[in-house]
């Protein structure tokens, strides 16, 4: 059985010559840097062949050995600088349980406020300034004009809702820096952005999180000056969310087969969010029945089902493999754990008994080609190459499925998720549901992405209440004294904005002897693996047909770049790629970054 | 001055050792925000052409249209000019490695189809461009990469080009440090840099470690609202509460660094004084002279004991006045019209 993408097996391979070799480095409009080379079928306008590649490396692992294991969340919150407080947060996490501390109620609650503004900061500046632009008026008029020509001619179903009377005047609304939109939702960043400095401080580094709890000081002021900037955010969103779907959905409408751009087989995992603290007292032993209790549901998706929501489970499943990375094996090296707390063995190649031994090397996409490795999760029989869909499909997906979540502003049906948004100032209550969607693509993993925005922002009311409620009741402790211990093994798992997060440390003698942490981006940007088994990104885009109506030499490759950045990469380490003719460029216009045009 | 007819192109390498925290940070700024820039918000600011990763609009293949990285190979042929260079992440030393290989590339090379080191675009652009911003702890002094212990050689741009080195419009090194950097500090001295350059204001005040004097010149402890607590000896053993951090770890007593004084993000947020710790991370020393960080401060004992002697005796004191203030002189009340000894109607507040 193949782990990839089904139709791969269907891709009628010819010769070489009619063999375009296309290639993006660096990648814009994404975090970090990443390069993609591509070998594109012309006349079947698709592509057969992807290589990712990224090319910094900074050695997070090898530099905390020995380091007290209080600093963890400080260092690694610096492994990101969009998702950093995920790190933090999940460092904290990882903390908790190998100090055995458990923070007071209001201090979780300040936390998951905290990665709340978080998600709606990341999703929103992502979608609307950094993805939307490749579905904006400029981009859709240099790629496909005659779609632009059909968008202003179509009058979106939602008009009333988000106030565009056409597809046409939406994407105008997203161009860079001039559109309305576009510069309303950089505003909003900014507004979400103080509603996370309240509860951690300061973005996106934290400074008041700590193991045992915040260093917050809670108070009535600190959660009605969150209050009032999320129904703000919640005003805005009751237009964003109709307004996204009336644009994704006329791409299907107007380029018939969109649904296959992007579109990789159904591997989706999810290690959940926002932690109940009625529930997770942090401990090994419990950590499949707090799992459960999160307000994001943990699980891991193949085809559709739902093979398994128990953190314990996942913990073990995950495996760090090698194949085309700059390292050198660690099958020689010693084990640090045998067997987790509740006595289950444990892989040699999972991340507690991981060793990172860098060893660079010249870039060959035959062989190595990137400081990426390829985590994958171990069914018992595959290696799946789990991918998250840019975090918020994966998590819409497994919620739903489990049907665990009921908190009144969201509950999760079993096929479908229920997001009700209360009135805010002129805007009544709206409820919002996502259904599973019929593909993992590029354009469902973006509207999820906006779904997602409205799922946090309903997540944060609840919270919000339940810290009201302590506040009035007069608990105001936020923070929990705890010891290091010497010798300690411990995890945490939590949902970075982009999906999947776990930290893996082992303490010996009260330091750091191991620590791993890994990010979302690792699985998604991953490289073929020992196996020869493709990243996600390599999959997704080898399946990705070419619906852009450009000649190769102004070819933007705008479907291929859709597809990488439905999956909102995230890579603090490096980018490269590959030049097929190296030829000079003639740029006709002034374009960049950021400045208007003319 | 020159009109400015060109634009002064700012070419932004977010390829050192980084995370991408100061581009993200940029776009929380709002004195002036990148918005403000871009469309020349602000008087007499000259037009500008940003090239920068995070926001580019340009994607295209290097064998299609829209290459982003051309401007940098531009910039590097000379076509470019001005040109503004802005730095994030630490420069790695390539030298540590014997064989073939690379810690960190940008972009690749279209002879040998191999990533440019970082440091190499360093190497062919710095010379060239009318100032060197370095952006965030790491590319001022190498920040969190450059820890002991780490395999890269990680260093700060001026480590790496020199502390006196000087771009050809003999500015030096502009260091805006912070973890990330505070966002209004760097749109703040970006638009500064663009004054400059379009003959409007004249050189940058930078302090010995090539910082804007105006943003680093005083300590987070002075401008930190906890600093009362100190003064009276209030030192919090437990996070969460509104006293002074030092026995918990804050450093800001030795930090130079704006934060608590201008918030985070319009006025929010922050660290001291919002209950975090001051970890140091615009300073130099960052991190190893700073770990463990929930350690208090070795200099924090002696004198946070002082203040417990002196701050305990004055916070005595303070509350008999205090007490006194808060209480409304006697003929506010409805019965207070009767007359009085003459001494009370003099009452007053004691400073």
């Amino acid at each position: 059985m193949t782990t990839t993408s089904e139709h791969r097996e269907t891709e009628a391979r010819g010769s070489d010559s009619h063999l375009l070799e296309m290639s993006w480095d660096p990648i814009t409009r994404i975090v970090g840097s990443l390069g993609v080379y591509t070998k594109i079928d012309w006349p079947a306008r698709r592509v057969v062949e992807c290589h990712s590649t990224s090319s910094i490396f900074r050695g997070y692992s090898i530099f905390m050995k020995d380091k007290d294991p209080r600093d963890a969340h400080f260092i690694t919150s610096r492994i990101c600088g969009i998702c950093g407080d995920n790190h933090a947060t999940c460092s904290v996490y990882a903390q908790n349980m190998a100090y055995g501390v458990k923070p007071p109620h209001l201090g979780e609650w300040i936390i998951n406020l905290g990665e709340a503004a978080e998600y709606m900061f990341d999703h929103n500046i992502y979608q609307e300034n950094l993805v939307g632009v490749d579905y904006c008026e400029k981009m859709v008029g240099e790629t496909n004009p005659e779609v632009l020509e059909q968008a202003r001619r179509t009058e979106s179903p939602n008009a009333d809702q988000h106030g565009y009377r056409t597809i046409g005047d939406i994407m105008h609304a997203l161009n860079p820096i001039e559109g309305e939109f576009y510069r309303e939702a950089l505003a909003m960043s900014r507004v979400t952005r103080e509603m996370f400095c309240l509860m951690e401080g300061r973005h996106v580094h934290p400074s008041t999180l700590y193991p045992g709890g915040v260093g917050t000081v809670a108070s009535v002021q600190l959660f009605t000056d969150y209050l009032t900037r999320l129904m703000r955010y919640i005003e805005f969103l009751k237009r964003v969310v109709p307004m996204h779907d009336d644009l994704f959905d006329f791409f299907y409408k107007a380029l018939p087969g969109y649904e296959e751009v992007g579109r990789r087989r159904v591997l989706l995992g999810c290690w959940g969010s926002f932690n109940d603290p009625a529930h997770c007292d942090f401990t090994y032993r419990n950590m499949a029945d707090w799992g459960r209790h999160m307000f994001v549901t943990p699980g891991v998706i193949v085809d559709g089902r739902l093979v398994t929501n128990d953190l314990v489970d996942i913990n073990l499943g995950i495996r760090i493999l090698l194949g085309s990375s700059y390292y050198d094996d660690w099958a020689d090296q010693p084990m640090f754990v045998t067997n987790d707390p509740l006595g289950n063995p444990v892989d040699r190649h999972h991340p507690w008994n991981q060793h990172t031994i860098p060893h660079p090397g010249r870039r060959d996409f035959d062989d190595k080609y990137s400081w990426v490795m390829s985590p994958r999760w171990f069914d018992g029989m595959d290696h799946l190459p789990l991918d998250t869909g840019g975090g918020p499909i994966a998590r819409l997906w497994s919620t739903a499925l489990s049907g665990l979540v009921d908190i009144g502003y969201v509950r999760a049906t079993g096929s479908s998720v229920q997001i009700t948004l209360p009135k805010s100032a002129t805007v009544g209550e709206r409820t919002f549901e996502w259904m599973i969607p019929r593909w993992s693509n590029a354009l469902e993993r973006n509207r999820a992405r906006t779904y997602f925005q409205a799922y946090a922002a309903a997540c944060a009311v609840y919270f919000v209440e339940q810290a009201l409620a302590e506040v009035r009741a007069g608990h105001t402790r936020t923070w929990e004294p705890f010891d290091v211990p010497q010798d300690a093994v411990s995890c945490g798992f939590t949902e970075a904005v982009r999906g999947v997060l776990s930290h893996h440390m082992v303490i010996r003698d009260g330091r750091i002897a191991n620590y791993h942490p890994y990010p979302p981006t690792p699985w998604n940007a991953s490289v073929r693996d020992v196996f020869g088994t493709p990243g996600p990104y390599e999959d997704a885009v080898q399946n990705t047909p070419i619906f852009e109506k450009n000649p190769p030499e102004s070819f933007k490759g705008i479907d291929i770049m859709r597809t990488v950045r439905s999956f909102d990469p995230c890579l603090p380490c490096g980018v490269h790629m590959h030049t097929g003719t190296g030829r000079t460029l003639e740029v006709l216009h002034t374009p960049h970054a950021f400045t208007p045009a003319g | 001055m020159s009109t400015v007819e060109e634009p002064i192109h700012i070419l932004w390498i977010n390829a050192g050792l980084s995370c991408d925290g100061d581009s993200v940070s940029l776009t929380a700024a709002t004195q002036p925000s990148i918005e403000d820039i871009v469309l020349g918000a602000l008087p007499g600011l000259p037009k500008v052409s940003v090239h920068w990763p995070l926001i580019d609009f340009e994607s295209g293949p290097e064998q299609g249209a829209d290459t982003f990285i051309e401007w940098f190979r531009k910039a590097d042929h000379g076509e470019l000019d001005p040109f503004v260079l802005v730095v994030e992440g630490s420069i790695p030393n390539e030298d540590l490695i014997t064989g073939e290989g690379y810690w960190c590339g940008f972009g690749n090379d279209p002879q040998t189809h191999q990533p440019v080191p970082t440091s190499t675009w360093l190497d062919r652009l710095a010379p060239k461009a009318l100032a060197v911003l370095a952006a965030g702890t790491c590319a001022t002094y190498g920040g969190i990469h450059a820890m002991a212990g780490n395999p890269t050689g990680a260093m700060g741009v001026p480590d790496y080009l020199g502390w006196d080195w000087k771009s050809k419009a003999q500015i030096p090194i502009v260091c805006v440090p912070g973890c990330p950097v505070q966002p209004d500090n760097l749109s703040e001295t970006i638009t500064y840099l663009l004054y400059q350059a379009s003959g409007q204001a004249p050189m940058i005040p930078l302090d010995e470690q090539l910082r804007p004097r105006w943003l680093f010149e005083a300590t987070v402890h002075q401008g930190c609202d906890r600093a009362g607590y100190y003064e009276e000896g209030q030192f919090t053993t437990e996070y969460g509460t509104p006293q002074c951090l030092v026995k918990l770890g804050c450093w800001g007593p030795v930090v130079k660094c704006n934060v608590p004084k201008r918030g985070w993000i319009n006025g929010v947020g922050g660290c001291p004084n919002v209950g975090g710790i001051c970890i140091a991370c615009t300073m130099p020393g960052f991190p190893d002279r700073f770990m463990p960080f929930m350690d208090e401060p070795p200099g924090a004992h002696v004198s946070a004991a002082a203040s417990s002697v002196y701050g305990a005796v004055i916070r005595r004191l303070r509350a008999i006045t205090a007490r006194k203030a808060d209480i409304e002189p006697h003929w506010r009340r409805r019965d207070g019209h009767a007359p009085q000894h003459a001494e009370d109607s003099r009452e007053k507040v004691l400073a």
